[in-house]
């Protein structure tokens, strides 16, 4: 355990509610987005293909590992979907490292939250606050450094799945089966609207989702498809009345291995 | 112009340190007791909606005896400090000493400077990341900061719970063990019945999180 002494606590911040971002902004601790006149869009790495998908008991949340930086590959393991805490979860798609900041800090807000509170958000309240964050990085999107998430999430109170997805001023919708966002995303819609039923299992649930994203691997160049031989293998989670659980590699594994061989 | 009247220092702090001591006393108390696994808190607490024991970060709890408002008070803003260290930083760079030097810090700051003190001591308590390594701290009313080893008490009656923790404390004692131990620390100091409790631990093995509150029926003592 290392020692870092601190300053005297923040009695006095200005901070109404139990907001972390809001506390971050009253500590003066968020970054500046005023931008050079005249400035260009800059090359960053931009993360591609998610989805989340509802299943019988809940949900299931997948993201290839491929980000993007124009025609190049600028990272293929790059992890896409997070859990935001015990019983839902977070995939960006966009510009990677305002995605990465943002999940970081919906993180955060979300516990920061049930330690000030002692309860946790509804599903709801988590869905709409990420919209609030989505929205605040409207001045970079017009920079052309969007970043649009999906939330996924089992809802404790009316004890199912839900799917939300964005756009890039920070609206919010519900998905009654499933949603995506990134490059790849029309494409793995398409898929999914193919084999798609609202009573399937867990398992079969996992099963299209990594299907979907070889489907949408095969049309569109940013997104990766599995690496067998190098194991890279796509990011799922799965949120059931039990909470979040991150699928293993073992368990993808096979699942991959099929979507190759059965996807044309 | 009025002249205000002269108060020597030493009987300035005199009297705010008998005022929080007295508000202190009124409030019932709470005990962190070392054991095999971890750290466990327990409080006298006859509400189950107000709660006295809290989660402050990964692997650290606090908590606060003495006038409401103001523990609460400063349990948020430890929690506000513990989360914006960790966000600015990295989740290691947030400890119990830190943070208890934080309350140490403003609690000092607010005996001196504001005409009333706070009514209240707190109490942090830390485990490492392997379960292994255990932290007990204890802040007073003035900001006095206290580095405690196996257990640790705080309010009215901690004079006398450390003295009944004395006798009942062993080593790497179970959770019932420890549990078991509390309440008899209790029996003793306060001498009647318990009016309800408040249990929580903090233990490794669980995730990133160490913090669980307990429901003491659940925890079964022979």
């Amino acid at each position: 355990m290392r020692e870092k002494p601190l300053g005297p606590l923040p009695l006095d911040a200005p901070v109404p509610g139990s907001s972390f971002s809001d506390l971050l902004q009253a500590m003066g601790a968020t970054p500046a987005m005023a931008f050079p006149p005249g400035s260009s869009p800059v090359s960053v790495p931009e993360g591609t293909t998610v989805l989340a998908l509802r299943y019988s008991e809940g949900v299931v949340m997948a993201g290839d590992r491929r980000a993007t930086e124009g025609h190049l590959v600028a990272y293929r393991r790059i992890r896409k979907v997070f859990p935001a805490d015990g019983y839902s979860a977070i995939a960006i798609a966009g510009t990677a490292g305002l995605a990465m900041d943002m999940v970081k800090l919906f993180q955060v807000e979300l516990e920061h939250y049930e330690k000030i509170e002692g309860i946790r958000l509804s599903l709801e309240g988590k869905a709409s606050f990420l919209g609030r964050l989505v929205r605040g990085q409207l001045p970079m999107a017009f920079q052309g450094l969007p970043v649009v998430p999906i939330f996924a999430g089992y809802d404790e109170k009316e004890l199912r799945g839900r799917v939300y997805t964005y756009d890039v001023v920070g609206g919010h919708y519900e998905e009654a089966d499933f949603g995506s966002t990134g490059s790849g995303s029309r494409l793995a819609k398409s898929y999914l609207r193919t084999v798609y039923k609202p009573d399937i299992l867990g398992d079969d649930a996992m099963k299209i989702a990594v299907n979907a994203l070889v489907a949408a691997s095969t049309e569109d160049t940013a997104t990766g498809a599995p690496d067998l031989k190098r194991g890279i293998l796509p990011n799922v989670v799965r949120i059931d009345s039990d909470g979040l659980v991150e699928v293993s590699d073992e368990t993808i594994y096979p699942l991959a291995e099929d979507a190759l061989e059965n996807i044309l | 112009m009025t002249i205000p009247f002269y108060v020597a220092p030493e009987q300035l702090v005199r009297d705010k340190a008998e005022f929080a001591r007295k508000g202190i006393a009124r409030g019932r108390s709470i005990v962190a007791v070392d054991y095999a696994d971890g750290v466990l808190i327990l409080a006298e607490n006859p509400s189950t909606a107000l709660h006295k024991i809290s989660e402050v970060y990964d692997r650290i709890a606090f908590a606060g005896v003495g006038r409401y408002n103001e523990f609460e008070t400063l349990r948020k803003a430890g929690i506000r400090q513990a989360d914006l260290m960790g966000y600015l930083y990295s989740r290691e760079d947030v400890t119990a000493m830190g943070l208890a030097t934080a309350f140490s810090q403003t609690l000092g700051v607010i005996f001196i400077r504001d005409p009333k003190p706070y009514e209240v001591e707190i109490l942090l308590a830390e485990i490492s990341e392997d379960g292994t390594e255990h932290r007990l701290f204890r802040v007073t009313y003035d900001g006095t900061l206290y580095d405690e080893r196996r257990y640790v008490a705080i309010g009215g009656k901690a004079e006398q719970l450390v003295e009944a923790l004395e006798e009942l404390w062993a080593e790497d004692m179970t959770l019932e063990q420890a549990f078991a131990a509390g309440m008899e620390a209790f029996n003793r100091a306060e001498g009647r019945e318990p009016e309800g409790w408040e249990v929580a631990v903090l233990a490794g093995g669980d995730g990133r999180r160490a913090f669980r509150r307990l429901d003491p029926s659940e925890i079964a003592t022979e």
